[in-house]
């Protein structure tokens, strides 16, 4: 984990409540997809931990939905704005464990931890098929970069109005080797009952410090009590203990 | 003496500054950041007879300047914490650490106590008859003085340990609640814990914490904190340990001047994880902006 000031390169909407934020800072805490960064807003006493979309040694993308007063603060930032972040939080996806056919599926807000995940499975040659499910289509956000990284990208609507009608998992491929997902609950809970093969899931939960130090976030697994934030946020399918 | 060390209950602490039970974990999230050592000494997790997981999430709300937190003592047990992660702390801190204890009734104390009584790393310990977020427990023997010196009473009797009664603001008289644990022999005081505290979601007409309820800590707390601890140290004799939204070094000298001896940093280290060595390594500077040489001499300053 680090503390550090990041600077907003750029902070522009994808749809009409999801934004996508570069900005400027030291990302050498980083190091995995599905880790998460916490950021301190003006005004707001908690921090806001938001998942880890993309980055490289100078940049840090999020992207993020408006869902209160601090993701809409976060979303009237201008160009140049300070930002106290704490970053290399949670432990991330472990892509070691893909195979050679992974599949990836992100619902909503749950999209941009795929993005890091897809980028990454990419540059070990691992081509991953990406699912990314929406409720309808001016929701839809990321699916040409997706594409441009060559990975095979289906859309799922729950209306049908734009690809495929249902939900990501009315898409699921054929032969897929392990899988990666983030999302609303009652999704992550479908993907459980409906893959075939081991795999990773992000959780989410409201948290107090981001670290592991106040036991805000902690959830029942079957390998015991866990913190989403620091043991978190990704849980293996095999550790999963559905509260209900 | 250095200019910043104080002696709390005969132990002597190179300065005043102890994050608070329940934001520092075991101490070692911290110890990968900075040198603990740096620290006066700091409160462990709060500790229980049986092992908890605590309360169901949401557990964590936020509110102006300050959050309620409704965790409810998850902690392993005090035999896991024997065993576990005193050894782990013994690793990173070299100081005698303050052990936090809770309980569900007299008895539960005094086990977890005695059992604590017998680790050389245990400094003080801290007993918690204020916690908000258990039913049945904590805050009920803390909103009574018999209670609270029926708890003081029977952890004295099996510990040579200081003893310091750490105190609820969720009472209507806090000052005979504070001389009835010195009348049972308390070593010292602490307070506040939190305050009990409530948000509700506009959009789902529910509650945010799951416990409905839970501790509002903070600087929105500051004043509030500030105000018990002075009535308190004027009423009883024993040292008292000032808490409740304590966030700076400014804060730590207006705790000590209302009548701290060593000021306890909750909440804050949840937002800011450095902001503990940061209040140790400001104070000599902001003493210096006030004209105070020592810390030690402006306990209950303010007349």
């Amino acid at each position: 984990m680090k503390q550090s000031i990041f600077e907003i390169l750029e902070n522009v909407p994808l749809t009409k409540d999801v934004f996508k934020m570069v900005l400027a800072g030291d990302t050498s805490h980083i190091t995995a997809s599905g880790q998460f960064v916490n950021i301190l807003l003006d005004g707001f006493y908690l921090r806001r931990p938001i998942s880890v979309c993309d980055w490289d040694d100078k940049t840090l993308t999020i992207v993020y939905k408006v869902v209160g007063h601090g993701t809409e603060a976060m979303s009237k930032m201008g160009k140049g704005t300070k930002l106290d972040i704490l970053t290399g939080l949670g432990n991330g996806y472990d892509l070691t464990l893909a195979g050679d056919k992974p599949v990836l599926l992100g619902g909503g807000v749950g999209v941009p931890p795929m993005y890091g995940c897809a980028k990454k499975l990419v540059e070990l040659g691992i081509k991953p098929t990406v699912i990314l499910g929406f409720n309808v289509k001016d929701e839809i956000f990321y699916e040409e970069e997706f594409k441009a990284l060559g990975c095979e990208t289906v859309v799922t609507t729950v209306d049908g109005s734009y690809g495929i009608k249902g939900f990501v998992t009315n898409a699921l491929p054929e032969g897929y080797t392990h899988f990666y997902t983030c999302g609303p609950e009652p999704m992550l809970k479908a993907v459980y009952k409906a893959t075939n093969t081991s795999g990773q899931m992000s959780f989410e939960e409201r948290m107090g410090c981001g670290f592991g130090a106040c036991m805000g976030c902690s959830c029942k697994t079957l390998t015991g009590y866990k913190r989403i934030c620091k043991d978190g946020p990704v849980m293996m399918k095999e550790e999963i203990k559905w509260e209900s | 003496m250095g200019k910043l060390s104080v002696n709390l209950c005969g132990i002597e602490m190179d300065n005043p500054i102890i994050p608070a039970s329940g934001t520092f974990g075991y101490g070692y999230e911290y110890a990968e950041l900075y040198d603990i050592n740096e620290l006066g000494t700091f409160s462990f997790k709060g500790t229980t007879k049986d092992p908890r997981f605590g309360n169901p999430t949401p557990r964590i709300a936020e509110c102006y300047s300050g959050m309620i937190n409704a965790v409810g003592l998850q902690n392993p047990g005090v035999e896991k914490v024997i065993s576990e992660e005193l050894p782990k702390l013994k690793e990173c801190f070299h100081k005698p650490v303050m052990a936090n204890v809770s309980g569900f009734s007299v008895e539960d104390y005094a086990y977890t106590c005695e059992k604590l009584d017998k680790e050389e790393q245990v400094g003080w310990l801290e007993v918690n008859v204020s916690c908000p977020n258990v039913h049945g427990g904590g805050m009920s023997f803390g909103t009574c003085p018999e209670a609270a010196a029926e708890v003081t009473a029977a952890v004295k009797k099996v510990t040579t340990k200081p003893v310091i009664i750490k105190l609820s603001p969720n009472v209507t008289d806090i000052v005979s609640i504070a001389k009835a644990c010195e009348d049972a022999g308390a070593d010292g005081i602490s307070l506040i814990n939190t305050m009990l505290g409530m948000r509700i979601n506009l959009k789902t007409r529910k509650p945010v914490i799951a416990n409905k309820m839970g501790g509002f800590s903070g600087p929105a707390i500051f004043p509030v904190a500030v105000r018990m601890v002075y009535q308190v140290s004027n009423a009883v004799k024993i040292p008292v340990v000032g808490m409740g939204g304590v966030s700076s070094a400014e804060d730590v000298i207006e705790m000590m001047l209302a009548g701290a001896t060593a000021v306890e940093v909750g909440a804050a280290n949840l937002v800011n994880p450095y902001v503990c060595r940061d209040i140790v390594r400001d104070l000599p500077e902001v003493m210096a902006k006030y004209r105070i040489n020592s810390l030690n001499e402006i306990i209950g300053g303010a007349k």
